[in-house]
């Protein structure tokens, strides 16, 4: 008998005579401590996200290319991989257009094994949209796909996300309902909540462990 | 919790039983009986006797039936069931006349009120006895507290005393409230908190002689952490722990002490009315 | 580069090594320390009590549910992972499980593997496994790392280097990868992240556990801070989900609640830094991901503890740690004491069933039944009430059949048995047990000076001169209600 009926006939008999137990889920125990009034949920997000060394800036939608061009250049940073595919990569890059000071764009437009170790060595810097964020938890959500693949929000040393404030959701729950999750989920769904971190000597609390060493989330004000 | 649907075959998935309401408390009665404790009456009857006396001040007249032993906790915890049941029936017999039963410890009260359910399980007719007994148990502190609503007054000195609360009395009683509450009413006392207090002294039973190097260095930090706090003495409710406690100090050859809670009330707000 | 790492042999028992770590004062530093920072940071995240204690009966109603579906639910699993792309292994043993990873490993010829946090992966002893056949396979979690480069297991199953502290790590690193000596932590998890980026890049194989297996999406929810799960699930060709069949949840949402008492039980974080969920492989039109995907459901002795419904309780485990932050046996005598994967009061109650009771014979005993750990469990493991079902199973004949617990009977013994019927017989006959009370009173001066384990932390005790029976009947006889001074 293959292992999997053996494992499947004991646990079988194991419950002979007994009926599943009802799905007693309540709801209210998973969002009714965690609602917040729309104009706090930003500030929420923002408190336990900046707890956790992530920088935050709430700006308007228009000019967020600017702070981008900004951000990498406080810290040197020369090129950006972003998706030129997506509305943001096109917004970006119209902004950057005549701006010979901004860094070099880069795109991710192969299959990783093309570039690996390019990717991990000498791609200093990313920029992802993201489906939307949580307030409980201060979360970013990510949904990877084919122009922001899984390994862009985390190879690079910084990872920029946009988070449009209106995306922001009280809850995980919320979140997953209204977006309705259990219709079917991508090839990989991610929650981010600050930058890679570790605890693991002594319970010191170091920062850049094997993902980004830097978060960086542009809160899009259009509410 | 919907018991509507719960499937009551015995190799049910089982779940955690629903959170007890907070015990509703009967007026004071009459009569009780005093359940000594085994450790109690070889180790500690001071207590059991000063127990006595402060219900005796709440105007109850107290029973010691002659013929009680011990709640037969040491074989349960050991894993000797048979022998349990046959010790835990003998004082079921004894206490089956329906007076209220007070304990001056966290864990043999627990063990009225918890195991002897499970040591019964599956004999209807003691069952139901045993729950009765159960519903009628009271460890000392709730019992002078809540049945009795007594209002201590206080005789002594100011005086510094740290609390060790019993596992049992925190975890399977909740009543570690209860001897803090009690200990608030003495104006002259005051209770000063010790490192870790809410964790274990070490004793458990057969534990303390099973595995004595851990058992040793849990009270060892115990009794450093009761010497530390500034306190003249501990008190406790439950002499198990008392006796792993004192023990230890007089092997470290420390003149710090920990006393029942009975003695130490008693002590204090004796012949008080 | 395909080093043997040899784990060390246990060959002494819980006690001896007990009496070991308790003597070593770094040691039991280090854990005092982070279980004192462990125990506050959960209770801060729990600071609303009833929010905690309804959240926690959800967790448990859950996890029954669960269980109580078990088999229907793996079958759900399997096809919705298998539509989705996953392929579905099935393993009873530990040997079964290994021989399926170094299939897979094989038909890619992969020779150096990398891996994420993984108890189960413990429980086969993959490393070594694959290790003897030629393939590195590397620990990528900072703690997991630590232990493995000292040939060591983990102490703890969420801090798995926390009996180490910075200066032993940064010996360690000298002595092991020439690196300079530095105790600053930063400084040595660059180190780490220095080396462990080359080998997610060379990876042919990613290796990971699952914390939520979710039949409704057929997805697999891994939870993590360093980012080096989700570096092993993605970067490699191959990603191989090693877990136990305990592990599957009905729906998606079912895992909020989870998520957050694993996350606040664990760690005291409202959520870890990652909640990473694969419900596939690279699909055509995407750039990276791992084109397999695998899952290994692994028994290893849980069908056994499912057979038995008290027992059954324990596959509601989520492997929080936070039972053995709280308790005060593990934080004196650490992980190691415990020679088993799983350590603390969890560990007690899952290795008998997957090893048998008689290959840890006191693991049952090592508590004080203080209830700490059940009175914290997220999903309401009753967790001293097994304890003390195992010892029951412990002390019978090992002839007795059917044996509940593999390996059940092996504490058992034939003096002890009649120390405790003697002890039944003196508490059952009442005069027999007052004329005990009147020898040990009245010979009281004869009491042992030297009473077993009891006196090498006591002084003998010396029974009072008169017992309570005596003082109360004298007591009561000469006393009315109402004049109780007299």
């Amino acid at each position: 008998m293959s292992a999997r009926s053996t494992i499947l006939n004991k646990l079988r008999a194991g419950l002979a005579g007994t009926s599943p137990r009802p799905d007693e889920f309540d709801a209210s125990l998973v969002t009714e401590p965690w609602r917040y009034p729309p104009q706090e949920r930003v500030a929420r997000l923002r408190t336990l996200m900046e707890a956790v060394h992530t920088e935050v800036h709430e700006i308007p939608q228009a000019n967020w290319p600017d702070v981008v061009a900004q951000l990498l250049s406080q810290r040197d940073i020369g090129s950006l991989l972003y998706a030129p595919a997506t509305a943001h990569g096109q917004q970006l890059e119209r902004a950057w257009r005549d701006r010979p000071d901004c860094p070099e764009l880069r795109v991710y437009d192969r299959p990783v094994e093309a570039w690996k170790e390019e990717l991990f060595n000498d791609v200093p810097a990313s920029l992802t949209g993201t489906v939307g964020g949580i307030a409980a938890t201060g979360s970013l959500v990510l949904w990877p796909d084919r122009h922001e693949p899984r390994l862009m929000s985390l190879v690079p040393p910084v990872h920029i996300a946009l988070l449009r404030a209106s995306e922001i959701h009280d809850n995980f729950y919320d979140l997953m309902t209204a977006q309705n999750w259990a219709a079917g989920l991508p090839t990989n769904a991610l929650l981010v909540s600050g930058p890679s971190k570790t605890a693991d000597i002594e319970q010191v609390l170091a920062y850049g462990a094997h993902g980004p060493k830097e978060l960086i989330v542009l809160v899009l004000e259009d509410v | 919790m919907s018991e509507l649907f719960y499937d009551a075959a015995p190799n049910a998935t089982r779940i955690a039983p629903a959170r007890a309401p907070e015990r509703a408390y009967p007026g004071k009665p009459e009569d009780v009986s005093l359940f000594g404790t085994c450790v109690v009456d070889l180790f500690f009857p001071e207590a059991g006797l000063d127990a006595i006396r402060l219900l005796e001040q709440q105007g109850i007249r107290v029973h010691f039936p002659q013929q009680q032993s011990c709640c037969g906790q040491p074989a349960w915890t050991s894993g000797y069931r048979d022998e349990a049941r046959a010790v835990a029936l003998a004082q079921l017999n004894l206490l089956d006349d329906g007076r209220p039963v007070v304990v001056p410890s966290g864990s043999c009260a627990g063990m009225f009120r918890h195991h002897y359910r499970e040591l019964f399980a599956d004999e209807p007719d003691n069952l139901r006895r045993a729950e009765a007994l159960a519903a009628r148990t009271f460890e000392l502190t709730e019992f002078l507290l809540k049945v009795c609503q007594v209002k201590l007054v206080d005789r002594g000195q100011p005086y510094k005393i740290a609390l060790h609360t019993s596992c049992t009395a925190r975890r399977e009683m909740n009543t570690h409230l209860h001897a803090r509450e009690l200990l608030a009413q003495l104006d002259n006392v005051q209770r000063v908190d010790h490192d870790h207090e809410s964790e274990c002294c070490g004793f458990g039973g057969t534990f303390s002689v099973r595995m004595p190097d851990i058992s040793g260095a849990m009270v060892l930090d115990k009794t450093a952490a009761l010497r530390g706090s500034g306190a003249a003495e501990a008190i406790s409710a439950d002499a198990g722990c008392l006796m792993n406690i004192n023990g230890a100090l007089e092997k470290q050859q420390h003149g710090f002490r920990g006393r029942h809670l009975a003695s130490f009330l008693w002590e204090r707000c004796g012949g008080a009315e | 580069m395909n080093q043997r790492i040899p784990v060390t042999e246990l060959t002494s028992d819980f006690k001896s090594r007990a009496h070991d770590a308790l003597a070593d004062p770094q040691l039991r530093a280090n854990f005092r320390t982070a279980m004192d920072s462990l125990m506050r940071k959960r209770a801060d995240a729990f600071s609303d009590e009833a929010e905690r204690e309804g959240l926690r009966e959800l967790g448990n109603l859950i996890r029954a549910r669960s269980l109580s579906n078990l088999p229907d639910l793996l079958e759900q699993l399997e096809a919705r992972l298998t539509a989705n792309g996953i392929k579905v292994h099935w393993a009873e043993t530990t040997a079964q499980a290994n021989e399926i990873v170094h299939g897979i490993i094989e038909a890619r010829n992969g020779r150096q593997v990398v891996k994420g946090k993984s108890m189960v992966s413990e429980e086969m002893e993959m490393n070594d496994y694959l290790a003897d056949r030629d393939i590195e396979c590397l620990e990528s979690d900072m703690g997991e790392y630590i232990v493995q480069l000292d040939h060591e297991k983990p102490s703890h199953i969420i801090m798995p280097a926390i009996h180490k502290n910075a200066r032993q790590v940064s010996q360690l690193f000298n002595e092991k990868l020439g690196e300079p000596v530095s105790e600053d932590v930063d400084e040595l998890i660059q180190t780490g992240r220095r080396i462990l980026r080359r080998k997610f890049l060379e990876a042919d194989v990613g290796v990971s556990g699952v914390n939520f297996a979710i039949a409704e999406t057929g997805t697999l929810l891994l939870v993590e801070n360093e980012g080096n799960g989700r570096m092993s699930t993605t970067a490699p060709p191959v990603h191989i989900a090693v877990t136990g069949i305990e592990k599957v949840v009905s729906n998606l949402r079912d895992v909020v609640p989870l998520l957050s008492l694993l996350t606040r039980s664990a760690l005291g974080q409202p959520i870890t830094t990652y909640v990473n969920m694969i419900s596939g492989p690279r699909k055509p039109d995407e750039l990276d991901g791992p084109e397999e995907v695998h899952l290994v459901l692994l028994d290893n002795g849980r069908t056994g503890a499912f057979a038995d419904a008290q027992l059954r309780q324990t596959l509601n485990c989520i492997r929080c740690g936070a039972c053995m932050n709280h308790c005060p046996v593990y934080t004196r005598v650490g992980g190691h004491t415990y020679g088993e994967v799983y350590p603390g009061p969890i560990g007690k109650i899952v290795t008998p069933h997957m090893v048998g009771l008689d290959r840890v014979p006191d693991h049952p005993s090592a508590s004080s039944l203080c209830g700490a750990c059940g009175e914290v469990c997220p999903v309401k493991i009753p967790i001293p009430e097994l304890l003390q079902r195992l010892r029951q199973e412990n002390v019978q004949s090992p002839q007795h059949e059917p044996k509940a617990v593999k390996g059940a009977g092996s504490k058992y013994s034939r003096k002890e048995r009649m120390i405790w019927r003697s002890w039944q017989w003196l508490n059952t006959q009442p005069a027999l047990y007052r004329l005990f009370l009147w020898g040990a009173t009245r010979f009281r001066g004869l009491a042992p000076k030297r009473v077993g384990p009891w006196t090498e932390n006591h002084s003998a005790p010396v029974p009072a001169r008169r017992s309570l029976h005596d003082l109360a009947r004298d007591h009561l006889s000469t006393n009315a209600v109402g004049d109780p001074r007299t």
